[in-house]
């Protein structure tokens, strides 16, 4: 099946930071690519970069059979873009922007309205129409924002940070919609900060200062971590994690909400140590075991073995 | 007909009127800066309130008051009976001229003697000062000549006195030299240049302050298309403005409007390619509305300045004038006072009217170039 975004090799920089180093992906239709990193990581970049509202210094892009650069416009009819800051006009009512981003992308008269008010449904905000924008809720702005980028039935969808700020009911009903527009055979790329939706993604490229450091299907990614997490829940908190750190098979502690995931090199030698170790510091354990790893846990173990990379 | 290009004029003038606070201040602007300019911003000098310190008290130092009294330059507004008193009043501002007639004034002029008053003048504002200045001096000049004629016919000489050169004026255009007539028309410049110059720039900046300008950037919108279609709302708005001034300064201050309308409107529309263009270029510089604001302003004041809206360009030193010429509004200044006042016709003003398309043009051309719909 053919690519709908196929991004070669990409850079960018602003003036001496390198915004986005040597960045290469492709999507096909169906596929919900995730973009996932720390802030900063060049995500929102190499989307700009994706719908040609950057110019890359270096790479190439095509989107829909168009180059971007060279057939500029005829790329942009293919795209749906939901940028990261709200960016519909406030002023208008959540009918007016629909309509005005319809009449941009040559739609009109009967065929507009059809539109229109199918995806007022399709997103929930039929009611709502005579509403200005920027009195609607964070979440039904990112619904009106999404039926905007829907309105010329897009090929691709673009979707920066689009759940940012939004209650996790309304991200769920977010989620929902999105996976209706991957069943009509839409390619989406979507920047999330957020783990869970990471994990709904049919692929994932894990962005790290400018590079995509590994890419995969979420199951494949923790697949290379398996065997490595333990979970543990022991009291007290401070003594447990030294003891824990001080393991030789250990790589690091990290504090999961009333527990630890402790990320080790293998697993027999620590669930046999560690016990003794503890009891013998006074720690009394509740729980010590191996866990299927989250994507959470493989992301963490990237950036540790980029920032130290001595130890990787 | 182009949807993309009437969808964004479409929802510009929708934005324009879910503003109403800025579309009100946008009319009234122009009302208020001509009412400030047809009456507070008048050379004309009335009134210089005047110390006398009268030492002789006599009836030809009556006369002397009476004929000061009579030129509505002066205002007596001080009696004084010292110098000391005079010189007081002045330093504090209260006078602004004085006059010192000597205790032997009546007398000496019934004696047929000559005499002198002194006449002191506050000059820390030297255009009221220029004009108290040879006010004073033409009311005493006529009164000399009287006492003159006075004297001669005592002497029995009937003779009708006859000066041998007579100077016949007459002006042109603005026969009573009113203030609005020169006034009006400047008005109707700076309206339409400092308003759409600034009105442009906000509108395009907006969109990059409130993120809009990334969502249009991705829609297949041309970038003549995102232009013409953001700037066509705000030359409909001042074209109103222009014809706002038109009206109230014919009807309020009763300025003529003798040249053809249809010209007007049309020699404006060329003017507005180079406002326009200016609001378009800051608006490719700024970052902030508060940026673009501040980089017309830059532009305005030496328009203003320089172009002959204030102070006449003969008047200015020659580095300035020849600088004048790089200002697109000293043109169109030339043109609409010639077009209001004159009634000439496109004969007239041609090479005026050539030189501000061509700086329509260019600066259009400019920002044109500039403008890039991309975010980098």
């Amino acid at each position: 099946m053919n690519a709908l975004i196929d991004a070669q090799n990409l850079h960018k920089a602003f003036g001496s930071v390198q915004a986005v180093r040597g960045v290469s992906l492709t999507v096909r239709a169906g596929e919900a690519y995730g973009l996932v990193g720390p802030d900063g990581a060049g995500k929102t970049t190499t989307m700009r970069l994706l719908v040609g509202a950057l110019r890359a210094d270096q790479g190439q892009i095509q989107v829909g059979g168009f180059t971007l650069g060279r057939e500029t416009e005829q790329a942009r009819a293919h795209i749906g873009y939901l940028a990261q800051r709200f960016s519909l006009y406030g002023d208008l009512s959540v009918a007016e922007n629909l309509t005005f981003f319809g009449s941009i992308r040559g739609l009109r008269g009967p065929a507009l309205a059809g539109r229109a008010a199918t995806l007022l449904k399709f997103v929930g905000l039929h009611g709502f129409e005579a509403r200005r924008a920027d009195q609607l809720s964070g979440g039904m702005k990112q619904k009106l924002g999404l039926a905007c980028a829907l309105i010329h039935e897009p090929k691709i969808l673009l979707l920066d940070e689009p759940t940012g700020g939004v209650d996790p009911v309304t991200r769920q009903d977010f989620w929902q919609l999105l996976i209706r527009v991957l069943a009509e055979g839409t390619a989406v790329i979507v920047s999330t900060p957020y783990m869970d939706e990471a994990a709904r993604c049919t692929r994932l490229g894990f962005m790290y200062q400018g590079r995509v450091l590994v890419e995969g299907a979420p199951r494949e990614l923790t697949a290379s971590m398996q065997g490595r997490v333990l979970e543990l829940a022991a009291h007290p908190k401070d003594a447990a994690r030294a003891v824990t750190a001080a393991d030789p098979a250990v790589e690091d502690v990290l504090t999961f909400g009333d527990r630890f995931h402790v990320r080790v090199r293998e697993t027999a030698g620590p669930l046999a140590r560690l016990p003794a170790a503890l009891a013998q510091a006074g720690v009394n354990v509740e729980r010590l075991r191996a866990i299927p790893p989250s994507l959470e846990d493989v992301f963490i173990s990237l950036l540790a073995a980029q920032t130290t990379p001595a130890q990787a | 007909m182009n949807t993309r290009l009437v969808s964004i004029i479409r929802k510009e003038f929708i934005q324009i009127s879910r503003d109403p606070r800025t579309l009100i201040l946008v009319l009234i602007i122009p009302v208020m800066q001509l009412f400030l300019l047809g009456y507070a911003a008048t050379n004309d000098v009335r009134n210089v309130p005047l110390a006398v310190f009268d030492q002789d008290r006599g009836a030809s130092a009556r006369a002397l008051l009476d004929a000061f009294r009579a030129a509505d330059y002066f205002r007596l507004a001080y009696d004084v009976d010292s110098e000391a008193d005079l010189r007081e009043l002045i330093d504090r501002g209260l006078a602004r001229a004085g006059l010192i007639i000597p205790a032997a004034y009546s007398q000496q002029l019934t004696s047929g003697e000559s005499t002198s008053v002194a006449f002191i003048l506050d000059g820390s504002d030297p255009t009221v000062a220029a004009t108290a200045l040879s006010a004073a001096q033409l009311i005493g000049q006529s009164l000399a000549t009287d006492l003159m004629t006075e004297r001669l016919e005592r002497r029995g000489a009937s003779l009708r006195l006859q000066l041998p050169l007579e100077v016949r004026t007459q002006v042109w255009y603005n026969p009573d030299l009113e203030q609005a007539y020169f006034m009006v028309p400047g008005v109707i410049g700076m309206i339409l240049f400092a308003l759409t110059s600034i009105l442009t720039a906000t509108a395009i900046v907006r969109e990059r302050e409130r993120g809009t300008i990334e969502q249009l950037i991705v829609t297949p919108i041309r970038s003549w298309e995102l232009v013409v279609g953001k700037l066509l709302p705000y030359v409909v708005l001042a074209l109103l403005n222009t014809i706002e001034v038109l009206v109230i300064g014919a009807w309020w201050f009763g300025v003529p409007v003798r040249g053809n309308i249809g010209l007007i409107l049309g020699v404006s529309a060329i003017f507005l390619m180079s406002s326009l263009g200016i609001g378009l270029l800051a608006s490719t510089i700024a970052n902030t509305q508060q940026e673009a604001m501040l980089s017309v302003w830059m532009l305005l004041l030496p328009s203003l300045f320089l172009s002959g809206f204030f102070f006449p360009l003969e008047a200015m030193p020659l580095v300035l004038q020849w600088i004048s010429y790089a200002m697109p509004l000293r043109y169109y200044l030339v043109i609409i006072r010639s077009l209001m006042l004159k009634g000439v016709g496109l004969q007239a003003i041609q090479g005026d009217v050539i030189a501000l398309a061509l700086f329509g043009v260019a600066i259009m051309g400019a920002a044109a170039a500039r403008f890039r719909k991309r975010l980098d």
